[in-house]
């Protein structure tokens, strides 16, 4: 049904040639457009819900007092239908240390939180598949486990500003939604959303259909392509800085993939952009001393290093 | 009655803020809005998500930013 839509928008109403190159393209774009703009609004909506039950205090809850493995696995899981605002980065820690979370388990939440993003995931899905997905998913998840099992062994907790420990919170009480405040919680997630993705989405496409339709022209190839090995960590170095958010670095994935750069130093880069960022770091300042900051940087440089290599280890 | 906005700065909170004195004016509310961005402040409410809304010392929101129209109901 979407593909008769589609030839009709391409052929009929646009009057492409039917068999030719451009005529394929458009037919290809509008296609593609709307079946990842549909599946995009599901998957936002039923996340959507999903967090009118997975709430931060709900989290905070269930984390406390648990250690070990489970806990940070816990941690990243819930992690991922929890969007991450900067600003509530601060609260969020607050409310965790308050709670007893352990703070290696706190740290595998918030590592995954803005890292693992459903909005990526699907974009990622409708450019490379399914594959390429569920490595972006699996990964992050890996990645938040281990670095917050690594944060959690080295005895930092005297690096978290002092005042975090002082604060004696109010637990506030929480009204539980009627379903139909959730349905319209995920339908309003998945307006906006969708929405303001659209243009990443767009862009994201065009480019998808660069990349099938066109030669790639090898132009990163010779110094961030499989080649070399120094790419990856310059790559992750260079994300760490930037900040985007996840759905605009989807399309830039694909065009520096087109151009030539291997798939984990690509997929490593877009992690260290939307998994961590300079504004973030700013803002964790408030709450973490200088030391621990800088271990929590760093151990995430490592994992995204890791996660790049291995993927062209793996992918090449 | 006494609104406070709960905020560190990032657009949302300022949307949230703007949103809370327009829906005040439209309800004729006759309520002393302020906005906190001290941290420990903030905390203190056991508040975990950002923007948030504190009327008369009870958290009535946190983490979303509704529009006017919801603010209204909320605040009748």
């Amino acid at each position: 049904m979407l593909q008769e839509f589609a030839d009709w928008a391409t052929y009929a109403v646009l009057g492409l040639a039917e068999g030719s190159q451009l005529g394929a393209a458009v037919n290809f774009f509008v296609y593609d457009s709307i079946k990842v703009a549909l599946l995009l609004a599901a998957i936002v909506f039923l996340v959507g819900v999903v967090r009118t039950f997975v709430t931060p205090e709900k989290v905070k809850r269930w984390l406390g007092g648990k250690s070990g493995g489970a806990g940070n696995l816990l941690a990243a899981l819930l992690g991922v239908p929890t969007p991450f605002c900067s600003c509530s980065a601060c609260p969020l820690f607050i409310g965790f240390v308050e709670a007893g979370v352990p703070l290696g388990v706190t740290f595998s939440f918030l590592i995954a939180s803005p890292l693992i993003n459903e909005v990526a995931a699907t974009m990622l899905f409708a450019m490379f598949g399914w594959q390429i997905a569920a490595l972006y998913v699996g990964s992050g998840l890996v990645v938040a486990v281990i670095a917050g099992l690594a944060i959690g062994r080295m005895g930092l907790e005297g690096e978290v500003e002092d005042f975090v420990y002082k604060i004696k919170a109010k637990s506030v009480a929480e009204a539980e939604m009627t379903w139909k405040q959730r349905i319209g919680f995920g339908m309003s997630e998945s307006r906006e959303i969708t929405w303001r993705v659209l243009p990443y989405l767009l862009a994201g496409i065009a480019v998808g259909g660069f990349i099938h339709g066109y030669a790639p022209t090898d132009f990163l190839a010779s110094f961030a392509g499989k080649g070399n090995p120094f790419a990856v960590p310059v790559a992750v170095l260079l994300g760490i800085p930037l900040y985007s958010n996840a759905a605009g670095m989807v399309p830039i994935a694909g065009v520096l993939i087109s151009k030539g750069m291997a798939t984990g130093t690509a997929l490593a880069f877009m992690m260290a952009v939307i998994g961590l960022s300079l504004p973030e770091m700013i803002i964790l300042r408030k709450v973490l001393k200088p030391k621990l900051l800088a271990v929590f940087a760093a151990v995430l440089f490592f994992s995204f290093a890791a996660t790049g290599y291995l993927f062209n280890a793996v992918l090449g | 009655m006494r609104i406070e906005v709960l905020g560190t700065g990032c657009p949302g909170c300022k949307k949230l803020e703007e949103n809370v004195r327009a829906a005040a004016r439209e309800l004729g509310l006759d309520a002393e809005i302020s906005k906190t961005t001290d941290l420990g402040r903030i905390a203190g409410y056991g508040v975990m998500g950002l923007p948030a809304l504190v009327v008369d010392g009870n958290v009535i929101l946190s983490g979303r930013i509704p529009p006017v129209s919801e603010l209204k109901a909320l605040l009748r």
